[in-house]
This record gives C-alpha cells, sequence and structure tokens, in this order.
C-alpha cells in the first residue's frame, strides 16, 4: 500500500514538475543561441533547419511561422533599456540607427503576438516611412494618445512587445554586440 | 520519512524526462500551429493570397503588416512543384517551411537576382531521379529539396507605405505554384484557333 502511494505520489510530481517547466519554456523560450544587444533579443537560429527544440515547441505553441534567415531577423524587446516591461499607457522612445539592413519594421504586439487595434490603423513603420533627423537618426514615440512625430498608437494596453524586422541583413547568427548590430535605445520616457 | 524523499527525488528526475518528451513532442500534438491555422484557409498546390495583417484578420500571430502575404500549401508526392514570384517593387522574400513549421529555406528578390523567383521544389527521391545531363540546365533553374513531401511556402512582398500595400498584393497575384509535368507541355497548336478566325 505505502509503495503504490509513493509511486504515485511520485508520477503526481513528474507530471507536475516536467509539463510545468514545458508551459514555462514553451511560453518564454530559452536562451539557446540568443543575441542580446540592449533591450533587444533575437534567436536568428529559429529561421533555419537548425532550430532548438525549445524554440521548435514554442513556435508550435504560439502558431507563428518564423522569418527565414534568408529573407531576415526578427528582434523583439519586452522591457526598456532599464528592464522597465513596456507598458501601453507610458511615453516610451525607440530612438538611434538600426543595423544595415536593405528595409526594416517596427511593429507592436500584444503579448500574444497579436497586433493592437487602434482607430489610426497604423501597427507599426518601416524604414521607409519614419522621419528623420539630418543624421539619419530617428525616434519613434509610443504613446495611448497622438505625440509628435513619428508616434505609434499603443492603444493603452497594459504590457505590450515591440518587434524590429531587418530584412535582407547580414545581421544573424554571427552577430555579437552592439557593434556588429547598433540597436535603437528604448527608454520609458514618463507615465501618466 | 525516507520514503516520502524518495517519492519526491524520484519525482523531480521523473520530472525531467517527462519535460523533455514533452517539449520534443509538443511541435506532433500542437493543434494550433501555423500549419493548422492555414490548412483550412489554402488550397493545395495553389497560390492563395492570405488574410491582411490587421488585428482582426491576422490569419497567425507574429505577422508584419507591412507584408502582403500569399501561401502555397504543397504536397510532392504527385511531383516536383514549379514556382514563381514575381518581384515587387520593394522587397519580396519566399520562404519554405517543413509540415512542422520549421524554415529549411528563404531567398529574397536579391539572392534570386532577377524580375521573377523561379524555384523547383522536390524531394530528396525526385532529385536523385532527376536525368543527369539536366544538370547544365539546374544552373539557371534553382533547385530546392524539401525535408518533407508537405509543407508550406510563404511568398512576402513589402509594402514599404500603406499606400502601396495593393501594388505589392498584385506582385504576388501574379505568383505561380503548380505541380511540374514531366514532359513540358507542347505549345496549343495554331489549329485550335482556327475556328474563332471565322468570327
Amino acid at each position: 500500500m505505502k509503495l503504490i502511494v509513493t509511486s504515485v505520489l511520485a508520477m503526481v510530481i513528474a507530471i507536475a514538475v516536467g509539463l510545468g517547466i514545458t508551459w514555462a519554456t514553451a511560453t518564454r523560450g530559452v536562451n539557446v543561441g540568443t543575441i542580446t544587444i540592449g533591450a533587444w533579443t533575437a534567436r536568428p537560429k529559429t529561421g533555419t533547419s537548425g532550430i532548438d527544440p525549445y524554440s521548435r515547441a514554442a513556435i508550435a505553441r504560439s502558431g507563428e511561422l518564423p522569418i527565414g534567415t534568408g529573407d531576415g531577423v526578427t528582434f523583439t524587446a519586452t522591457a526598456d533599456d532599464n528592464g522597465r516591461a513596456l507598458d501601453g499607457r507610458c511615453d516610451v522612445t525607440v530612438s538611434g540607427v538600426t543595423p544595415a539592413a536593405r528595409f526594416w519594421t517596427l511593429t507592436v504586439y500584444d503579448m500574444k503576438g497579436q497586433l493592437v487595434a487602434n482607430t489610426l490603423q497604423r501597427y507599426g513603420f518601416t524604414s521607409e516611412e519614419v522621419v528623420r533627423e539630418s543624421d539619419g537618426a530617428f525616434e519613434v514615440r509610443l504613446a495611448a494618445r497622438a505625440r509628435a512625430g513619428n508616434w505609434l498608437p499603443t492603444g493603452g494596453v497594459g504590457r505590450y512587445q515591440l518587434a524590429l524586422r531587418l530584412y535582407d541583413t547580414p545581421v544573424g547568427v554571427a552577430t555579437r554586440s552592439q557593434k556588429d548590430a547598433p540597436m535603437p535605445a528604448v527608454a520609458t520616457a514618463g507615465c501618466p | 520519512m525516507i520514503r516520502w524523499l524518495f517519492a519526491i527525488v524520484g519525482g523531480i528526475i521523473l520530472g525531467g524526462v517527462v519535460h523533455l518528451v514533452s517539449v520534443l513532442a509538443l511541435p506532433r500534438i500542437a493543434t494550433q500551429d501555423a500549419y493548422a491555422r492555414l490548412d483550412p484557409i489554402t488550397k493545395l498546390n495553389a497560390v492563395t493570397p492570405l488574410p491582411a495583417a490587421e488585428p482582426a484578420t491576422a490569419p497567425m500571430p507574429f505577422m508584419d503588416p507591412a507584408f502582403a502575404s500569399a501561401a502555397c500549401k504543397y504536397d510532392l508526392s504527385n511531383g516536383p512543384i514549379k514556382l514563381a514570384v514575381p518581384v515587387s517593387q520593394a522587397y519580396t522574400s519566399v520562404s519554405f517551411y517543413t509540415r512542422g513549421d520549421i524554415a529549411y529555406y528563404a531567398i529574397n528578390d536579391r539572392s534570386a537576382g532577377r524580375k521573377v523567383i523561379e524555384l523547383n521544389l522536390m524531394t530528396k527521391e525526385q532529385k536523385d531521379a532527376l536525368p543527369e545531363d539536366e544538370d547544365i540546365t539546374a544552373a539557371d533553374r534553382l533547385i530546392i529539396e524539401s525535408p518533407t513531401a508537405t509543407g508550406l511556402i510563404i511568398m512576402r512582398a513589402l509594402a514599404p507605405e500603406p499606400s502601396l500595400m495593393e501594388q505589392a498584393k498584385a506582385s504576388l497575384a501574379a505568383a505561380t505554384c503548380k505541380v511540374q509535368v514531366d514532359q513540358p507541355d507542347p505549345p496549343p497548336p495554331p489549329v485550335a484557333q482556327k475556328p474563332q478566325a471565322k468570327r
């Protein structure tokens, strides 16, 4: 009797621990081959046949199709440079320059990867439409209400994430640091 | 006491096994992966434009709203697929995914270096069965090997500004994806046009 109780307990712990870790890794991802530059992270290997099992599980769960390596690289940010979670009610600036790429796009998603609805029907900027300073640097301002310049509406949602996609770019598996890929700064400029 | 400790330690070790097995099994048992989402809205071995990447219509999460996209769900069991995607003004890419959503190949307009991205997609067996002398012609037609018999081809065209979205969609609308016939069809005989000439 005692043996059965012990075995059942062991099994219950095994299932709880095992599936718990799987759920956590499939939701948050595991840092296998991750490039972190400032607030931005990318996993260029997810766009190849050499994708790791954790990224495969995460992709199968979310239902997305990763960008192929011959196409581009996706950098995402869920927090600003100081580690503060991006909040749709705050003013957040994304400023600076981007790594070499033929085109880039900056897009706002909610935490599930859905686009954030807004009346302007603006979900992001492309490298062609963003307004720049004379030195080529740009500043995109994310806020719930209209702002001057490159305003990207957040719809006033709580937490959100940013995706900076570089298309036709040398940035990839070999990229290591800010020197190889100068990513724009992400800063929270103020909260109401 | 020792019994409980044994149960907990044993449980955690077994938990590691459960974790590894479930991570590896997840792509197989997932019911809402990208292929499953696109399966009902795409035609087999044909190009289907995908709904716009907007909050209400996006078929998949993390779609780039600056792109028009189209999909070709393929099955190579009836022969290789011939794909032709005209290049749009800004940027066009073609990505290949296995049935399990692995991006095994991607190419963009510049690396294709032409006005039309032309590719032949086949399984390893079909590639091995190609006659030797076709290697010469293989130089100007790109052959891609698919690791699985079924999968997805996603064609995407960038609209650098929202007003150019229609143009991007139009360039994808001209894309073709079809099973390649073994012998190229001879041009239709001019005889067939005779009845029209009477008009």
